[in-house]
């Protein structure tokens, strides 16, 4: 009882108590997990029997085997250079968004602007000598990503544009934006691309066509920007009254004050919103495999169906969880750097 | 120009153009549908379902209407809904709990749990959870019984079903009486702790119901149990996957709520006698409840949306019934959808408005 | 510059940047829309057909390790994009769900669709669409556990079927149940993933859908050999090929293209000996078939090795047939998908 751990493990009757209930439950859960992952799993077979043969374990040759495919769908095997620049693109903008010490504006209108326009060239092609790659051949984890960017690219500026249309004097506006914003947080997603799928063309005029998965990524940038639209109004109401006054007396414009003085208090408030929409977005992209495009879990579930390797639905869903797991925490820790970044300075008062 | 017309000119404006571009869609969807000679209307809505809608808690059968078909798969989403609603509460308090344990073990776990629930697609965690339950329960021939009466498989938990009259009289008598005893005495200042005599009574009620009915025990027969209630997995799985899920959600946002009560309440409680306990469910949650309702809301509608994805794992709910069997057998897309939508949009602005009035009542309290 | 500033510019860029592109892409996507008009040229100005095939099931449709489609669905694009475009991989192939299938084809996004999909009255009058042949006769049939030891469907009255949404399927085992009294249950499941895991769990009695998926879905159990595929159907379900309507050439194409195919077949012409044959046989429907004499693709908008070239590329439907469905492959005998002459139901049209 001397050891400070040991007292925070054991000090009263109920630690104690809470203590031995979890390692039993660990020693129930932990060892079968470790066997099958680890212990007795196969990393090499040509398919499913070769996995049978050799043990009983998980058999992450499957895995392996279909990597690629995981990855980059059915993105064509000699084009998928244009993918890995990128995602090179990707990672250098971002991580100088996240890390450079100076220019940090620059580095995040790179992100807004450079990567959609370079990725964009890279991925569809057609110009530049690029052979054009239609969005049927994307897929894999590339297409959750390519969603995810763009989608909450979109919403950023719509989210915004809804929050401050819900405070507007106007009613028209106000109620305009209520609507828009009650109606995308109060339906189902699945509903609503399945809607996006079906019903679109309806809407358009004959021999318009959209194609998937820009449908998807509308229906997307919609539905995120009704909760963007709620972080940045709370982030509006946090920003002190005293400072658009401070700004209006300085005798500047109404919509100078909003834009220059309000908007960047707010959003810097809304930041840690912005991460967990972000994140909840990224997994959202798992439901587009309803209106047809192969994301990551999409072409798991279509590998299950590879005679070769059939009933490994464990491995593919493991597999699947874990890489969403590490791509929400690389969002969540970019999120936390960025937050600390803009965090207001130690002294003035928090909210 | 004033600034008032102005402001007239710029909404008229507005409205102008919103309702352009809804006329243009309608102009559209009328164009497009006499071009593919499709018809529009809810007609259909009175016409025979002629399907099976495997769990239902209302009366079905294959010959009652599709609109019939909209109430008994409304009820078992919003069934699901309330379910995983009160248990993800509780689950997500634990889990809070868990977390200001102070148990390093307890701490860490808690906290393991709830990043990688949160970090991981919902559906997956779903299908997780069927696979699971299904595996986790014994085939039909070797159910886990009680008796002759309780059955559990594979297939879902059998009870006997109450049949005959009156028993049901005597149950929503008894709740009623409950409920009404409940609000009227705390409006007449009866300590919380008196109320413990209300749970005996409804127990008793429910005793008393219970020997009033004819109980019709399920039984095997062919394929399947006969007879009985059924709990089937489907049911199980969405509610526990939903339910582990937000529970991850909600811990987080208690976790914040009760940081955010102020610690001298606490070691006021602490000094006046009060045990850890009773610090914790009578000082600091009823104040941290206020603070919490508002995201808490958010994480009730996220529920309610979220049991459409009961339809991956053939939980009938309106989804699953709508806008797959009846769009696909009636082939009207555009009703049905605009059904399915205007339905979650009502009950999502029900509960906001039940929530929001929650909180008032509680903000109103604490003055 | 300061951040605010510079943000209020980004944000302004962005937006500027952001319209540019949607417009741009709906542009270009309003291109790509063929307008009503002639199909074939449409594809041939496009360089490669857009074929709707399904999202995933074994021996029609499905991908293997590389993400290349495979199935008998998949060769009859393949087999038209070598008569149309001479070059069978000229396919884009785009997955269709069951609920999605026919509205993407009545808007264009594809121009033909091959998708393991029955065809009927309904779907040819009211959806706009033209049933144009049928590739394979199936029927719904049941796939249940050996052990069970049910022979007929009746006798599967009270049990639990797994089965997926937005087909037929719960509508035709409702209306087996009112013609014959025998209920069945349905547990509909969006993925057959998920319903065939379900089934083998012991959810459900058995697994339903039409046969040829059931061959491809049965392959992909742990222990196929428990399984067995009922003989009895309790529906037709003769799947095919759609296209829009409005195009009669290119209907005449499709139809053609499937019943070159299958007189292939009847004549003994395959992948392997259709240049041979082309020199040296003296049958005229072969000849007239492989383009050596006649002008059977000059009457179809084609050239005339239009017929031979599919048949390089694919082989006879019978070669098809075996490479997905054959004993190396899910095992699933021809049945009625036999030529008229081995008591099948594929009885062509002469090439006259």
């Amino acid at each position: 009882m001397r050891h400070p751990l040991v007292r925070a493990l054991f000090g009263t009757k109920l630690n104690a108590a809470i203590t031995l209930l979890m390692l039993a439950a660990f020693a129930l859960v932990l060892p079968p997990l470790f066997r099958w992952a680890i212990g007795t799993a196969v990393w090499n077979a040509p398919n499913r029997a070769g996995c049978e043969a050799a043990d009983t374990g998980a058999c992450w040759a499957f895995i392996r085997a279909r990597l690629a495919l995981f990855f980059y769908g059915i993105y064509p095997v000699d084009q998928r250079w244009r993918v890995d620049a990128g995602l090179v693109v990707l990672v250098v903008i971002g991580t100088g968004a996240l890390f450079a010490r100076r220019h940090r504006g620059l580095w995040l209108l790179a992100l807004a602007v450079l990567i959609p326009v370079i990725d964009g060239i890279l991925l569809v092609g057609g110009i530049f000598g690029l052979e054009l790659v239609p969005t049927g051949q994307w897929g894999g984890l590339m297409l959750n990503v390519v969603i995810s960017f763009v989608a909450l690219g979109g919403s950023i500026p719509l989210g915004i544009a809804l929050a401050f249309g819900r405070r507007s004097k106007y009613p028209v506006i106000r109620y305009g934006s209520i609507a828009m914003i009650e109606f995308w947080r109060g339906v189902p997603l699945l509903a609503v691309l399945f809607m996006g799928l079906i019903l679109l063309p309806l809407f358009l005029p004959n021999g318009v066509n959209i194609d998937n998965l820009v449908r998807a990524l509308v229906v997307l940038t919609l539905f995120t920007s009704a909760y963007m639209a709620e972080i940045v109004r709370g982030g509006l109401q946090g920003v002190q009254s005293g400072q658009p006054e401070a700004a209006l007396a300085l005798g500047m414009h109404t919509a100078q004050v909003q834009l220059l003085v309000v908007l960047p208090q707010a959003l810097r408030l809304s930041i840690p919103g912005f991460i967990n929409i972000a994140v909840d977005l990224f997994k959202d992209t798992t439901l587009v495999s309803i209106v047809g495009l192969f994301d990551l879990m999409g072409v798991v579930n279509q590998s299950l169906k590879d005679t070769a390797w059939t009933g490994l639905a464990a491995e593919g869903y493991t597999f699947a969880a874990l890489v969403f797991f590490f791509a929400c925490l690389i969002i969540s820790l970019g999120g936390s750097v960025l937050e600390r970044h803009f965090a207001i300075a130690p002294g003035s008062t928090k909210h | 120009m004033t600034t008032k017309q102005k402001a007239l000119a710029w909404q008229a404006l507005a409205v102008i153009a919103a309702g352009a571009v809804v006329l243009w869609f309608a102009h559209n969807v009328v164009d497009n549908l006499a071009q593919r000679s499709i018809t529009f209307g809810f007609g259909f809505l009175f016409t025979r379902a002629g399907f099976d809608i495997p769990f239902h808690l209302v009366a079905w059968d294959e010959s009652f209407t599709y609109g019939h078909a909209l109430y008994v798969a409304g009820v078992n989403t919003l069934f699901a809904a309330a379910l995983i609603i009160i248990l993800a509460s509780a689950l997500g308090l634990a889990l809070a709990l868990m977390r200001l344990s102070g148990n390093p073990l307890a701490v860490g776990t808690a906290r393991v749990l709830i990043e990688v629930i949160r970090n991981t697609p919902q559906l997956t965690q779903i299908v997780f959870f069927y696979l699971a339950v299904l595996q986790v329960l014994p085939p039909m021939r070797q159910s886990i019984h009680v008796g002759a009466s309780i059955f559990l498989n594979v297939r879902g938990l059998y009870v006997p079903a109450p049949s005959g009259t009156g028993w049901d009289w005597i149950v929503a008598g008894t709740i009623v009486i409950v409920m009404i005893a409940a609000v009227s005495w705390r409006r007449l200042g009866v300590q919380v702790p008196r109320l413990i005599v209300l749970p005996p009574v409804l127990l008793l009620g429910l005793v008393l119901a219970g020997f009033t009915a004819q109980w019709d025990p399920p039984a095997l027969k062919g394929f399947n149990f006969v007879g009985g209630v059924r709990l089937p997995p489907e049911l199980v799985a969405l509610t526990l996957g939903i339910t582990v899920y937000t529970s991850a959600f909600i811990a987080e946002i208690v976790r914040a709520a009760i940081m955010g009560v102020h610690r001298g309440q606490a070691e006021a409680a602490r000094s006046l006698g009060l045990s850890a306990a009773q610090t914790m469910f009578v000082v600091i949650l009823p104040q941290a409840l206020r603070i919490l309702i508002p995201p808490l809301t958010s994480q009730y509608l996220n529920i309610i949306k979220s049991t459409t994805l009961g339809a991956a794992i053939a939980y009938p709910e309106i989804l699953q019934v709508y806008a797959r069997t009846v769009l696909n057998q009636s082939g009207r897309a555009i009703e049905v959808m605009t059904l399915v939508l205007g339905v979650f949009l009502a009950i999502n602005l029900l509960a906001s408005a039940a929530m929001n009035a929650w909180n008032r009542h509680l903000t109103l309290q604490g003055r | 510059m300061t951040v605010p500033a510079l943000l209020l510019r980004a944000g302004r860029l962005a937006l500027t940047v952001g319209v540019a592109i949607v417009t741009t892409a709906a542009i270009a996507h309003a291109q790509l829309a063929p307008p009503p008009g002639p199909t074939a040229e449409n594809i041939k100005k496009r360089g490669a057909l857009a074929c709707g095939v399904d999202t995933g099931v074994p021996g029609f449709a499905a991908q293997d390790n590389t993400g290349k489609w495979k199935g008998l669905d998949i060769d009859y694009c393949r087999a038209i994009a070598a008569a149309v475009l001479g070059d069978p991989d000229k396919v884009r192939y785009t997955p269709t769900t069951a609920a999605a299938r026919f509205t993407v084809l009545q808007a264009g996004e594809i121009d033909v669709l091959i998708r393991d999909s029955t065809l009927t009255f309904t779907r040819s009058n009211q959806l706009g669409l033209d049933e144009v042949a049928v590739n394979f006769y199936a029927g719904q049939g049941f796939l249940v556990r050996k052990s069970i030891g049910v022979q007929k469907a009746a006798e599967l009255q009270g049990a639990t079927i797994c089965m997926i949404t937005g087909a037929t399927l719960e509508l035709n085992i409702a209306d087996f149940a009112r013609s014959t009294g025998a209920k069945i249950g349905s547990l509909l499941f969006e993925k057959p993933e998920e319903a065939i895991a379900a089934m083998e769990a012991g959810r459900c009695d058995g697994y339903s859908d039409d046969s040829g998926s059931l061959a491809g879905m049965r392959s992909t159990l742990k222990n196929p050999s428990e399984w067995i595929i009922m003989p009895e159907l309790i529906s037709k379900e003769p799947l095919g090929i759609h296209a829009r309507s409005g195009d009669p050439r290119w209907q005449k194409i499709l139809f053609w293209l499937d019943t070159a195919l299958k007189t292939a077949e009847e004549f003994g012409i395959t992948q392997a000996n259709a240049d041979e044959l082309r020199k040296t046989s003296k049958n005229p429907f072969i000849l007239r078939l492989l383009g050596a004499e006649g002008d059977t693709g000059k009457q179809l908008g084609l050239d005339s090795d239009w017929a031979f070239r599919a048949i390089k590329a694919t082989g006879n439907y019978g070669e098809i047939y075996d490479r997905h469905f054959g004993p190396n492959a899910l095992n699933l005998p021809r049945g009625l998908n036999n030529l008229y002459n081995n008591g099948g139901m594929h009885y062509t049209l002469p090439f006259r």
